[in-house]
């Protein structure tokens, strides 16, 4: 049976991890391949490296760091941020890179999701997706999220651009639900459980995890493949072997 | 002990690389037909669609060569099917040095395609590529397709029923996992084939 994943994302600036509140006011949480190495022997299943500052700045990620951390490290690895055409995502798999997540560039040009899926198969091609509520209720897509100063609201529901991600060639969403993110309170499981019911590729749960138990809501509740979580992770206010206990506990099956 | 990753075009060439280092054994990555010929062990990584994998290996001048290896060659991932048969994917011949097909996984209720992540590998057959593997052991799968369970099974995984997750036949080798990114259980099992 297919483990549920529990995926520690490292927010990336300047080539330094750090980790904001609601998107906002960035604090350095340390070394890349230092944290990659910790998550790795705690059994983390997976990393998420995006760097924030790329894309509101128009340029790709530095490669020199997704080397680093291929060799360091034997679980897989997603690198997001800036990556807006072929060219950039094969300079990021050949640097070592499993999967490469595109976001604010998708959605500048949708036909990049196309071409990546062409390019390098659907397994190599996740889309992030950050959504917020708005006033009249429904979900829609928030572009350029890295930069507060940037970030804009756009008129795509976010339901209707998982849709057409996942007909385009993503082979997995990171549906990141800015309203929860970064407070703790638990996952949006109304909203994740909306994506789930339309989402027939793995989908990833990301903000709001504070607790052990907001992470078996998510894979209980909605139904998510993986959990992506940060600051509780990089704090030590909740370990992964304790958490994979406890899930297992549950009746979650995880990679002991 | 000479080792060779066959440079067929794959992204996962890299990872693989690193891991064989992380063993101590340091690859050559290479597309030429003398060098693999006379290599101690043959690994065919391989991350994509079979058709222009195939491709790739005919370009490459590859295909009679890899058939007529006889040192122990791996396939991992992409690189395990396209040792098989037949792939559905492109509907594509493949080298068929293990007589398997490879079929797609099919889509149903809480069965996402692709099967993404770690999952148990079982243990169908005694052999030294799957020696000392536990039964909670967990490897890292990315695919869409898969092969059936047959006489070449040495350790299978279950997605919506039982696939092959490693297979053998003579001196060819697969994982379907990554092996490079499937932690000290990966690396255990890429130790056994350096071993072989």
């Amino acid at each position: 049976m297919l483990s549920r994943r529990l995926i520690p994302c490292l927010d990336v600036r300047d080539g330094k991890v750090v980790k904001g509140v609601r998107f906002r006011d960035h604090v350095v949480m340390g070394e890349i391949v230092e944290l990659a190495l910790r998550y790795r022997d705690e059994g983390a299943d997976e990393l998420v490296f995006y760097d924030i500052t790329a894309s509101p700045e128009g340029r790709s990620v530095d490669r020199g760091w997704v080397e680093k951390v291929a060799r360091a490290i034997d679980i897989p690895f997603c690198v997001a941020g800036g990556i807006r055409s072929v060219d950039d995502a094969r300079a990021v798999l050949h640097a070592g890179a499993d999967k490469i997540s595109v976001n604010s560039p998708a959605l500048e040009r949708p036909g990049l999701i196309d071409e990546l899926a062409a390019a390098f198969g659907v397994q190599c091609v996740v889309v992030g997706i950050d959504s917020l509520r708005d006033a009249d209720g429904e979900w829609r897509v928030r572009q350029y999220t890295g930069d507060p100063s940037k970030t804009q609201a756009l008129a795509r529901r976010t339901l209707d651009w998982m849709a057409e991600a996942q007909q385009r060639g993503a082979g997995e969403i990171v549906l990141n639900c800015m309203g929860s993110d970064g407070v703790r309170r638990g996952y949006d499981l109304e909203q994740l459980q909306a994506a789930r019911a339309i989402c027939s590729v793995p989908l990833i749960a990301s903000g709001g995890a504070g607790e052990p138990e907001h992470f078996r809501d998510a894979f209980v509740e909605a139904d998510v493949d993986g959990a992506l979580a940060a600051s509780v992770f990089h704090s030590g206010a909740i370990a992964i072997p304790a958490l994979k206990h406890y899930l297992h506990e549950q009746g979650v099956p995880v990679r002991l | 002990m000479s080792v060779v990753l066959v440079d067929a075009g794959g992204t996962n060439i890299g990872s693989v690389r690193y891991a064989l280092q992380r063993l101590g054994v340091d690859a050559a990555l290479t597309a030429d037909a003398a060098a693999i010929r006379a290599a101690d062990k043959v690994i065919l990584p391989g991350v994509g669609a079979a058709a222009p994998g195939m491709a790739r290996l005919r370009e490459l001048g590859l295909v009679d060569l890899l058939r007529s290896l006889t040192q122990p060659v791996l396939g991992v991932c992409l690189g395990m099917q396209l040792l098989c048969e037949r792939s559905a994917e492109g509907d594509t011949e493949c080298l068929g040095l293990i007589p398997a097909p490879v079929l797609r996984f099919v889509e149903a209720p809480g069965l996402r395609v692709p099967h993404m992540g770690w999952n148990r590998l079982e243990t169908t057959r005694r052999h030294p590529l799957v020696d000392s593997l536990g039964s909670d052991d967990q490897a890292y799968f990315v695919h869409s397709y898969a092969v059936p369970v047959g006489d070449y099974t040495l350790a299978t995984a279950d997605y919506g029923g039982a696939f092959s997750a490693v297979i053998a036949r003579g001196n060819f080798h697969g994982m379907q996992f990554h092996p490079e990114r499937s932690a000290a259980v990966g690396a255990r099992l890429l130790g056994n084939f350096l071993k072989l």
